[in-house]
């Protein structure tokens, strides 16, 4: 890159590295606690939940913008698998292995 | 506290030592995040500095095309501010457990809490309210975080010829997340709001800037809400007719 984009491209990432500090410390920069509703306060407790799973589930049981549509992707007995695994033995690192045991050999191997 | 006491704060520690699980996960994330910086065209240096300063994974893919076609700059802090929402949603909940601390530690602490780390906490501290010992836990779990996200990202900048992404690396980072979200399905409130916001992803999907996940956030927190309205009527009518 030339020397001006080059500064250019660094103030748009140091705009963005603001931009995850205000978003992070948006309800922290005040000096007093903002009031919310005590209702709305207990429910807001499942967003992290809610949030790792709206991350998670596209990532399984979508492909190309769409549901898959075929039972050849390796990701859904990858995810089946992990399943089984935490059924058995609750934890990350084993449902972690057995999903990857399942999903490398099939991508690798038979290419879904 | 000075940083050497936290060091070796027992809360520090359990902070630290609960994030372990993840770290092959978040450093596959990591990894596979550092790649797509370095292959979008950003260069070594630039890869660098976004990693170290931006430090929220989903923002920086977002920003990459963006950058790479040569979107005004407004337009990708806009974008990076909506991807990171959620953050602003997840500072309520910190705001119970680390509001307490001077200003200035609250801020830096509250830059390096990212989604996993509330997850992990949560779990960790199930009871509600300010408990002793919480902001030195989300400290070890910050630092914890950083440094295998880090790591892991800056040796997929420096290796990005030599990992091949048709491995499909960034799946270890979603079957990881499989299993703090098991765990977290330890009420009916909690499935519900799993359901729901899976379902609310995958039907908003081909929303912009992973708004998707706002409105599953808004679409589980909803039902929630109604849920808890819905019990308290139950409560009062079964209280009426006995």
């Amino acid at each position: 890159m030339t020397m001006p984009s080059w500064a250019y491209a660094a103030a748009t990432i140091l705009g963005m590295a603001a931009v995850t500090a205000i978003a992070r410390n948006f309800f922290l920069v005040a000096g007093r606690e903002t009031r919310i509703p005590e209702p709305l306060q207990r429910a807001l407790q499942v967003a992290p939940l809610a949030a790792i799973v709206a991350v998670t589930a596209p990532e399984i049981f979508m492909a190309h913008g769409t549901l898959i549509d075929t039972w050849r992707d390796a990701r859904l007995p990858a995810a089946g698998a992990a399943t089984v695994f935490y059924a058995w033995r609750p934890g990350v690192l084993g449902p972690l292995l057995a999903g990857l045991a399942i999903y490398l050999p099939l991508r690798l191997v038979l290419g879904w | 506290m000075t940083l050497r006491a936290l060091a070796h704060d027992a809360h520090f520690r359990r902070g630290v030592r609960d994030m372990l699980a993840f770290g092959p996960g978040l450093a596959a994330w990591g990894v596979v995040t550092g790649v797509a910086m370095t292959q979008s065209g950003l260069g070594v240096a630039l890869s660098v500095l976004m990693s170290l300063t931006v430090y929220a994974g989903s923002a920086q893919l977002a920003a990459l095309p963006l950058i790479a076609s040569g979107a005004p700059m407004w337009v990708i802090w806009a974008s990076a501010f909506c991807v990171n929402l959620r953050f602003a949603i997840f500072s309520s909940q910190w705001r119970v457990h680390i509001g307490h601390l001077p200003r200035r530690r609250r801020l830096v602490l509250g830059y390096l809490l990212a989604d996993l780390n509330l997850l992990v906490f949560q779990k960790a501290w199930p009871g509600r309210g300010h408990q002793t010992g919480q902001a030195r836990y989300a400290a070890g779990g910050a630092a914890a975080v950083w440094v295998i996200w880090q790591v892991s990202s800056l040796l997929g900048i420096f290796l990005s010829s030599l990992v091949p992404l048709a491995w499909g690396l960034g799946f270890a980072g979603t079957l990881s997340m499989l299993g703090i979200a098991y765990s977290l399905l330890n009420d009916r409130t909690a499935w519900v709001a799993a359901i729901v916001s899976a379902a609310a992803a995958i039907a908003a999907f081909s929303l912009p800037l992973k708004l998707n996940i706002l409105v599953a956030i808004a679409a589980a927190v909803t039902a929630g809400l109604v849920m808890t309205r819905a019990g308290r009527a139950a409560d009062a009518l079964r209280g009426s007719g006995s």
